[in-house]
């Protein structure tokens, strides 16, 4: 039978006398899981702001119409030839609609889907900006301000004004910071845009919209769909883009494919759009994993050291506690004991040095043209750090102490004893 | 009488750097109450014989009984659990646990044995330093204190469980003659007055007159 409290009144005995070296070996773990969990936090924060940067923006699965040429030309359909060479010259794209065919049922046939989180249409045409005599061109975009910023973080990128305002404003216009910047304008003044088909439209400037994008920047702005319908003289549903946001990213592939092919549209997922994306990502995560895990096995080999001494040092108090009855086993959990509390108190400190750390970095300013909403590095305290950080603390004092600890089990008492 | 301790027809190897045979069919009893020495030249095995007979050394050949039960081929575990309740033991070098204070080293083997509550084993380890006068010690750092005083505090420990049979590696070795026989008359209270048996190599001539018996040893195997 073990008896927990005397091998743990030992053990503390033991640490509490070699208070120098104990505090020693639990400050190589606070320094270890300290700085795992500031990097950890500190890099996947950069990261999931470099991701937010393009994916927060991007939709998981984007619907449209393609403009391509005709899978079967109509030579195809001819029975005579089906053993025969054609060669078609001079091959033109089908003439095609923009707008999604019933774009509206489509919607609503998706948002009864349970692994869609939201569907947002969108109506995207070209457009000139007119000041005085100059046209200079640019891309509008029609959308649900409300919807757009919940699902798509739109409201993160708007410099000046809110998603709020364009969604009350009616012919309201959500300007490009660049167009603003070539054409002098501030909020609340009117810019007047002409679409392709002819005809000038003054919008109301409700605020600015600075992507981090310069050369976006300079032609993309937003309004709402009505408008945008309503410059362009279509009806309301007259719907050139629908934009999904799933639940679960690996969706995207699958479900993407079923829409292409029960909707007869273009669907591309997220994953075929930003694919040098994920991996500038995985590569960032694995840098970060290999740094921490060094630090951490450093941390390791400093307690497996420490406690290789201490049992040194001990050997006499060892052979005693076997000559008085203690049991290798016992000697081994006195010993493990002294480590796992190291582990533990050195964990603590470092869960509460990472936090305190990676809190202050949180307080630096950072600023930067891509990101107009964020002022201080982005941190990510991720609740799950500190409990991979704590396991590791434990895990790896567990390791370092066992080897030595195994030692101390086998010493012969009679050596010792009798070395003297 | 009834046997404490009975060794029987024990033999041992020293296997490195070449074999050589230490303990030649060594056989003897002691009995309760009994005080017995053992003497004999220095590499005569009286000491290897000692940690045989201590449980501790378990590489030899012969059947070892402590009170009449066969200890030899025991597990590891079992045999520190006899050790802890039915062997006393005191070194040359009155091997403390430096970092605990007296009171706590003589409470240790009975808080591993964890027969009696913390308070009696307290009380216990009180009433045996007071036995040995040292009962003033009870709260100093074991490094802290002589000689003498570490060797009685050994002997303490060693009652602390109410053993058997205690044993000792030439306990008296290391003091001065006051105090080797302070430790001789304390050994042999504890024979005469609670029938403790007890069982020393020892050096030193006059202190194993006054034992007993005495067990001479040479070359491995016991003369008289």
């Amino acid at each position: 039978m073990t008896n927990w409290r005397v091998i743990l009144s030992i053990a503390k005995t033991h640490l509490l006398t070699k208070i120098k070296q104990t505090s020693t070996a639990a400050l190589g773990v606070t320094f270890g899981i300290g700085s795992y969990i500031t990097l950890v936090c500190f890099m996947t924060g950069l990261n999931s702001m470099l991701d937010g940067l393009i994916l927060n923006q991007t939709p998981h699965i984007h619907i449209y119409n393609e403009i391509e040429p005709s899978k079967k030309q109509p030579i195809t359909l001819y029975n005579k030839l089906t053993n025969n060479f054609t060669v078609v010259h001079s091959v033109k794209p089908k003439l095609s609609q923009k707008k999604i065919h019933n774009a509206l049922p489509i919607i609503k046939y998706l948002e009864e889907n349970k692994n869609i989180r939201g569907v947002l249409p969108q109506i995207k045409t070209q457009i000139f900006y007119i000041a005085g005599s100059i046209e200079l061109g640019g891309n509008l975009i029609g959308i649900n301000p409300i919807d757009e910023a919940k699902l798509f973080n739109i409201q993160d990128y708007i410099v000046e004004g809110s998603a709020q305002d364009l969604q009350n404003t009616d012919n309201g216009i959500l300007l490009g910071i660049g167009i603003a910047k070539k054409m002098s304008l501030k909020v609340g003044d009117r810019v007047q845009i002409s679409p392709i088909s002819g005809g000038i439209f003054p919008l109301k400037i409700v605020g600015f919209y600075q992507s981090g994008i310069a050369d976006l920047d300079a032609i993309q702005s937003y309004t709402n769909i009505k408008t945008v319908q309503r410059v362009l003289g279509e009806a309301q549903n007259y719907i050139t883009d629908i934009n999904i946001k799933l639940y679960d990213i690996e969706q995207a592939v699958p479900l993407s494919k079923i829409i292409e092919k029960q909707f007869n549209v273009r669907a591309i997922d997220i994953k075929t759009a930003n694919a040098q994306f994920e991996t500038g990502t995985a590569v960032r995560n694995l840098i970060t994993y290999a740094v921490s895990i060094t630090l951490l096995i450093v941390a390791g080999f400093g307690i497996y050291n420490i406690l290789n001494m201490l049992i040194y040092e001990k050997m006499n108090d060892i052979a005693i506690l076997k000559a008085t009855g203690f049991s290798g086993k016992d000697v081994q959990l006195i010993f493990m004991s002294q480590a796992m509390i190291i582990g533990f108190v050195g964990g603590i400190l470092g869960l509460l040095v990472g936090f305190g750390l990676a809190k202050f970095i949180g307080t630096i300013p950072f600023q930067t043209e891509a990101l107009p909403t964020i002022e201080t590095y982005p941190i990510n305290m991720n609740p799950m750090f500190f409990v991979i950080g704590f396991s590791f603390a434990m895990i790896s004092t567990f390791l370092a102490g066992y080897l030595p600890s195994k030692k101390a089990r086998k010493i012969d008492p009679v050596k010792i004893i009798r070395g003297q | 009488m009834s046997v404490v301790l009975e060794a029987k027809h024990i033999n041992k190897y020293f296997r490195k750097p070449v074999t050589f045979h230490v303990l030649k069919d060594v056989n003897f009893k002691i009995e309760k109450g009994e005080f017995v020495s053992i003497m004999g030249k220095s590499g005569c095995g009286k000491s290897t014989l000692l940690y045989i007979l201590s449980t501790m050394d378990t590489d030899y050949e012969g059947e070892l009984l402590l009170n009449n039960q066969l200890v030899s081929g025991q597990n590891r575990d079992h045999l520190s659990y006899l050790r802890n309740k039915h062997i006393g033991f005191v070194f040359q070098f009155h091997y403390l646990l430096s970092d605990f204070s007296v009171l706590e080293n003589v409470m240790l083997p009975a808080k591993k044995l964890a027969e009696k509550s913390l308070k009696e084993i307290e009380y216990d380890a009180i009433q045996k330093l007071k036995m040995l006068d040292i009962e003033n010690l009870a709260n100093k750092r074991a490094s802290r204190i002589s000689g003498g005083e570490k060797q009685r505090v050994a002997i303490a420990r060693a009652l602390i469980n109410n053993p058997s049979i205690i044993m000792g590696d030439e306990p008296t070795g290391n003091l001065d003659s006051y105090n080797a026989e302070n430790v001789f008359n304390i050994f042999k209270e504890l024979s005469n007055e609670q029938g403790l048996s007890l069982l020393i190599v020892t050096h030193d001539e006059d202190f194993a007159k006054k034992t007993n018996r005495i067990i001479q040893m040479g070359d491995g195997a016991i003369i008289s």
